[in-house]
């Protein structure tokens, strides 16, 4: 069923952008205790597209992304991914949560932790197959660690573990893959794989939301940017969001100027009347 | 005596004592698994205390029916319904409270347990009712077990075994990463009441063999061995029910072999035994091997450290380096270096020089990330990598060997 809406102008409205997004959060508020980590917030998420969630410390940014999967309970608002509510289309998400959120000398293997991607396509007793093994191992390929299959996950570095997390994402064969900071802490390399992952996802026509922590590799690595500082600061691509004017706001002047400055080569000018560069 | 028990020799209780024993061992080690998993094995401490007002009332109900105050299935009914609550004490106490776990569980544990005595203090004084061998739910007894206690006993330990293999998955998921398991839509608070419910079975079964003291050692210690085996959830559970169920056997045939030793400690001192020796010999995890693997890298490291102080010229001062290299030939007694060990002091060098060069290139960060100043470069990049490395040398050594 679809509603034609007659109007001439040929905008599409907020209600239907909802509609078509992959992951929607409208009014959402969540606290701990009585203090509002995430306030009121609406973001709308464009499908097939990669964004980047930035915020400074304590802005709410890990706890967007808990409450929009449904991992915190929200205290008000709604979540709905293509229309409906998120509880409906687990089976389209994929997640990827902060590498320290784990125990890592936990007794399983890097094969193990990616078949865990696939538990809900096995169901309870279901045997593991030499077809599932064939598409963990696949997953593990994609990001380069086909060698360390058997390994415990406790002997991995850290930006190993980072991309065992993101194989046992790929395992979930999602449309729709949030990841907590997933370049924190990882060596170059790791962050290279990673993001090279990430931008087939997106070419392939999936979607991606990344919690982002490094203001410098915004432009380079993603399409749209969500500026949070508890409440929603900015919202839209890179090329017209990612601006100094909008990055002040969410960091309330906590960026310094020479980190402003290094800045100055991937931020965006506001408007034609600033740009003296 | 000893071997006509471990054989089953010693007659029809006996017998039954020691399979009952058995498969309780099989079964606690198995639902405990998840519990030392998830990192709450203390629970089952206030899990098995709070049992002990539901069997006491469970007797009081039980004669003031005018029934036999000792039916087993009506006293563990009377434990499961106590423990239940409790339990339920100690959820609601950790998660709506700013009281922390441990602290809701030491509070739980010793207001049933106390009231629990109060309890048994009264029924001493009934008059009816045959009250006598209810303290044997302390700590164990298998005096008088009759075949129906222990088929009661076989088949909880059955469900609980069945109920383990079929949520494993989701037990495993929730102990591993409880936010990846909400995120794919798992009702953590669900599992992790499931997994409750498998040990509040565990105990409740357990009460009359091994009693409510000692039933967390046989939740607890069988997984803990067998992680000293295995990096595997698996295995773990595995090791687990074959550590839990050799203690019981073991034990229990012990306990019946010597008269006057009681079943429940002598099972869990088995146990324990055990885990002593996993914990010294067990590879890898063990406190030997690590050891010998602490030994063996520290000698790698002298050696090291000696071959680079060889090729610069410098004085060699500690025993155990000099020890080392006198033993591979390498120096002779007087500190002069020999032949062999200069040749393996300059690749030594040269392998440094080549180290320096990786850790300062970007392009070979994933190697740079293997470097621990022991490991030849050999081992890690190609030949014609290391030829491209060399070029970038400075010129002396760069013509070295």
């Amino acid at each position: 069923m679809s509603v034609k809406l007659a109007r001439d102008n040929g905008t599409v409205t907020d209600a239907e952008r909802r509609l078509a997004s992959p992951l929607a959060v409208r009014g959402l508020t969540v606290s701990y205790g009585q203090k509002p980590a995430v306030f009121s917030v609406d973001m709308t998420v464009r499908a097939g597209h990669m964004t980047a969630i930035i915020g400074p410390n304590g802005a709410g940014k890990s706890t967007l992304l808990k409450a929009a999967l449904g991992i915190m309970k929200p205290l008000a608002g709604t979540v709905t991914v293509l229309g409906q509510p998120v509880a409906w289309r687990r089976d389209h998400i994929a997640y990827v949560p902060q590498r320290a959120s784990v125990d890592w000398d936990f007794p399983t293997r890097v094969i193990d932790v990616v078949l865990m991607g696939m538990y809900g396509q096995l169901g309870l007793l279901g045997r593991v197959k030499p077809k599932h093994r064939a598409q963990a191992m696949d997953c593990l390929d994609r990001v380069g660690m086909t060698d360390f299959a058997t390994r415990q996950i406790g002997q991995l570095s850290g930006g190993q573990q980072q991309r065992v997390f993101l194989a046992r994402a790929l395992a979930q064969g999602a449309d729709l893959y949030l990841l907590d900071e997933p370049f924190a802490g990882v060596d170059a390399a790791t962050e290279q794989a990673i993001i090279t992952v990430l931008k087939g996802l997106r070419d392939a026509g999936k979607t991606v939301v990344a919690v982002h922590h490094d203001l410098s590799t915004v432009r380079a690595y993603f399409d749209d940017v969500f500026l949070i500082n508890t409440q929603a600061v900015a919202e839209g691509p890179v090329e017209t969001t990612f601006t100094e004017e909008n990055l002040q706001t969410a960091y309330g002047g906590r960026l310094a100027g020479a980190q402003m400055d290094a800045l100055a080569e991937t931020l965006v000018t506001t408007s034609a009347g600033t740009s003296a560069r | 005596m000893i071997w006509e028990a471990l054989f089953l020799g010693l007659g029809y209780n006996a017998t039954l004592v020691t399979l009952g024993a058995a498969i309780l061992g099989i079964a606690a080690g198995v639902g405990g698994s998840f519990l030392f998993l998830r990192k709450r094995a203390l629970v089952s401490d206030a899990i098995s205390h709070a049992t002990l007002p539901g069997v006491g009332l469970a007797f009081v109900v039980m004669v003031g029916l005018g029934g036999d105050g000792r039916n087993l299935v009506g006293l563990l009914t009377g434990g499961a319904v106590s423990a239940a609550i409790g339990l339920l004490c100690v959820n609601w106490l950790s998660t709506r409270t700013r009281l922390a776990e441990d602290a809701a569980i030491g509070a739980v544990l010793s207001v049933f347990f106390g009231f629990g005595i109060v309890v048994l203090t009264y029924i001493q004084t009934m008059t009816s009712g045959r009250q006598a061998g209810l303290e044997g739910f302390l700590l164990g007894s298998t005096a008088g077990m009759l075949q129906s206690d222990a088929l009661v006993l076989a088949l909880a330990a059955a469900l609980t075994l069945a109920l383990v293999l079929i949520l494993r998955r989701p037990l495993t998921l929730v102990a591993f990463d409880p936010d990846f398991a909400r995120a794919t839509g798992r009702n953590v608070d669900r599992i992790d009441l499931a997994m409750m419910a498998i040990v509040l079975a565990v105990t409740v079964v357990g009460l009359k063999i091994v009693g409510l003291i000692l039933i967390v050692a046989l939740l607890i210690i069988p997984p803990v061995t067998a992680r000293f085996w295995t990096e595997r959830v698996d295995r773990v559970l595995l090791g687990a029910g074959i550590v839990g169920g050799l203690s019981g056997y073991i034990g229990a045939a012990i306990s019946a072999a010597v008269p006057d030793v009681p079943t429940g400690p002598i099972i869990v001192l088995v146990g324990a035994a055990l885990f002593l020796i996993s914990l010294l010999c067990a590879p890898g995890r063990g406190v030997v091997s690590s050891v010998l693997h602490h030994r063996q890298y520290q000698r790698r490291v002298h050696l090291r450290q000696g071959l680079l102080a060889l090729a610069q010229g410098q004085p060699i001062y500690e025993r155990l380096t000099q020890r080392l290299m006198e033993q591979r030939g390498l120096m002779r007694g007087d500190g002069v270096a020999t032949e062999k060990g200069r040749a393996h002091a300059a690749r030594a060098l040269l392998d440094e020089a080549r180290w320096h060069v990786v850790r300062n290139d970007q392009a070979y960060a994933a190697a740079a990330e293997r470097y621990d100043g022991l490991t030849e470069m050999q081992k890690v990049l190609t030949a014609d990598q290391i030829r491209e490395i060399d070029a970038r040398l400075p010129a002396p050594q760069g013509a070295m060997p």
